[in-house]
């Protein structure tokens, strides 16, 4: 009914004000931009370092003198230990075969077997690890340190730098965390700015239009469309850029690089779709609520 | 005379528009005998001043304690000297502002009792020429005019009926699609009287409507507001232009320093009609 005359408004006042309009969806475009580039390097960067953590694990090797009902014994007493997440049996010959395959000379001379049993216990979180092992290896009351049951040999952390890559992961993924939320609030602001300082140049306008009996929404709704509109256009031509970069410069790359081929990050068109739904929610919300403001008269 | 009445019932409904947005068990019969069993006295006053006073944050004396009252159909001019509070009564009027003290009321309605979403509805019954004409500089001569129509919902076919009329009165035809800025002062005022009064308003409130304009221009415009004035509607100018005024013999309301020093309602003020070029010829100082 009335949306014929409000998007009639917004295109004239777009018209009208072209320096502002431009300026509104130029900042739109490089925020869009700058957060299409940003994100899937922090997915990527937090991707790599969750697949580094996922490698901090326990082994717990059993004696050589362990029945099978010791290991089936440990096995549940594993499991039930806090913090522990997925408990893996492998069995010595599991494990001869395997290292056989790895270091076939050195095992060549051994002839026999000299592993042990292990459980391979995943923590549920990476940062648990040192509190399974404490758990695993409890203080004894005369200092040192025994294990749980008796039939447990050794506890080993099966990465020798656990703490290292922990520590180190660990400030990566906060810092590109810290980085993608400041970015992503300095877009916001920016728009926003963008958007007040527009609306302060025609609060004449607005109040003008205040005055000759325009209720606030009649007033209000020309803003949000064109809101709407400048995000839109702004959106739709970050987006195509980054379209152009990705498949016409990264994808043929790929298979160059192995880097950009192992990152896991979102769906670009899912990526594409949320950048451009908020690019036109912040313009167009942006619009309507700076605009309450000037509508006191 | 009829006309007036008209007028005056309209300014009257606006004030039902606030007794239908917080429901009130009014029986049909008698809501719509109303209008009938208690015809409107032509009596009644448009504009109750009660003892206003304005005074603005910066310390600023706007109003102190002004009381007039102004009948419908009257043409009122409101003078005194800069700063005397002429545009701060007309800013109360429309309730840009409001007062500091005292009540005013229009058309029967205290102003003090028009909640914030009723104030464009109400603002719709007044026409208001600013003093600094206040168009709006993105819209073209007719879609300014068209604008105070549009506020109101109006369809495009009154609009198409209704702008080129009032602009074709205010001499304007050959500007319609010209930007504010690409006019005269003179056309500017032009096209504000011409918004003010596109929708008919039962109030035409005009500040400084001649201001810094030539002598015949500005008798122009007063020829415009007085031929308005004949269709009923009430019209109040405020001018500093006391030739004018003393050769127009009007009621006049003088303010000086907020406060109402003169009010001439008898005396020379005529009540006769003449025709606009009479009128005209009064404001030349030639008497007819
Ligand atoms: N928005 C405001 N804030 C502070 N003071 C104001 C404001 N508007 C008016 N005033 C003060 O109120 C007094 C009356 O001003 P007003 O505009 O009503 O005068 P006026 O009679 O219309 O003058 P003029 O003939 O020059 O238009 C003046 O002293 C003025 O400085
Ligand atoms: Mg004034």
């Amino acid at each position: 009914m009335r949306f014929g005359f409000f998007a009639k408004e917004a295109l004239r006042a777009l018209r009208r004000n072209a320096v502002p309009s431009f300026a509104a969806m130029a900042t739109v475009l490089v925020t869009v931009l700058m957060l299409g580039v940003f994100i899937p390097v922090v997915q990527a960067t937090t991707g790599a370092a969750n697949e580094v953590r996922s490698r901090v694990l326990v082994d717990v090797y059993l004696k050589a003198t362990a029945t099978d009902a010791d290991a089936e014994r440990v096995k549940v007493l594993l499991e039930k230990t806090p913090s522990a997440g997925k408990v893996e049996y492998i069995s010595k010959e599991a494990a001869y075969q395997a290292e056989k395959k790895r270091l076939p000379q050195y095992y060549k001379l051994l002839g026999k077997n000299p592993l042990p049993d292990t459980f391979r216990v995943t923590p549920e979180r990476p940062d648990d690890i040192g509190k399974i092992k404490g758990h695993l290896t409890p203080v004894s009351p005369s200092g040192g340190r025994t294990t749980i049951d008796a039939a447990i040999g050794e506890v080993r952390e099966h990465e020798e730098n656990s703490s290292k890559i922990l520590s180190a992961t660990r400030v990566v993924k906060l810092t590109t965390g810290l980085l993608a939320a400041l970015l992503v609030v300095a877009s916001v602001l920016l728009v926003a700015n963008t958007i007040r300082l527009s609306l302060y140049a025609r609060r004449r306008e607005i109040e003008v239009m205040k005055l000759v009996g325009a209720t606030d929404w009649f007033i209000r709704w020309p803003f949000v469309l064109e809101g709407v509109l400048v995000g839109a256009i702004g959106g739709l031509f970050a987006v195509a850029l980054l379209a152009i970069v990705k498949f016409a410069l990264l994808d043929p790359l790929r298979s160059d690089f192995t880097l950009l081929a192992a990152t896991q990050t979102m769906n670009f068109g899912v990526l594409m779709a949320i950048l451009l739904g908020a690019a036109i929610a912040v313009s167009g919300l942006g619009s309507g609520l700076s605009l309450r403001r000037f509508l006191r008269v | 005379m009829a006309a007036t009445e008209r007028h005056v019932r309209r300014l009257h409904r606006s004030r039902d528009d606030g007794a239908r947005t917080a429901p009130q068990p009014v029986p049909a019969t008698q809501a719509a005998a109303a209008p009938v069993s208690s015809p409107i006295a032509p009596a009644a006053p448009v504009i109750e001043f009660d003892d206003v006073s304005k005074h603005y944050g910066t310390g600023n004396v706007g109003l102190d304690g002004a009381s007039f009252t102004i009948h419908p159909g009257e043409f009122v001019f409101l003078v005194g000297s800069t700063g005397s509070g002429k545009s701060t009564i007309m800013r109360l009027l429309i309730k840009e502002y409001e007062p500091t003290a005292g009540r005013i009321a229009v058309a029967g309605r205290d102003l003090s009792q028009i909640k914030r979403k009723q104030v464009p509805h109400y603002r719709r019954n007044i026409g208001m020429v600013f003093q600094d004409f206040k168009l709006l500089p993105n819209r073209t001569v007719t879609d300014n005019v068209a604008y105070a129509l549009q506020v109101t919902g109006s369809g495009r076919r009154e609009i198409r009926e209704k702008v080129p009329d009032i602009l074709r009165l205010t001499g304007l035809s050959t500007k319609l699609h010209n930007y504010p800025d690409q006019l005269s002062g003179g056309e500017q005022q032009r096209v504000a009287v011409a918004r003010a009064f596109v929708n008919h308003p039962p109030l035409l409130l005009a500040d400084e409507p001649t201001g810094n304009l030539d002598p015949e221009t500005s008798i122009g415009i007063m020829q415009l507001l007085y031929r308005i004035n004949r269709t009923g509607t009430t019209v109040v100018v405020a001018t500093h232009d006391h030739n004018m005024v003393d050769r127009m013999r009007r009621r006049v309301i003088e303010v000086s320093k907020g406060r109402v020093i003169r009010d001439e309602k008898v005396g020379s003020y005529r009540v006769q009609d003449e025709s606009t070029r009479e009128f005209g010829a009064l404001l030349r100082g030639q008497d007819a």
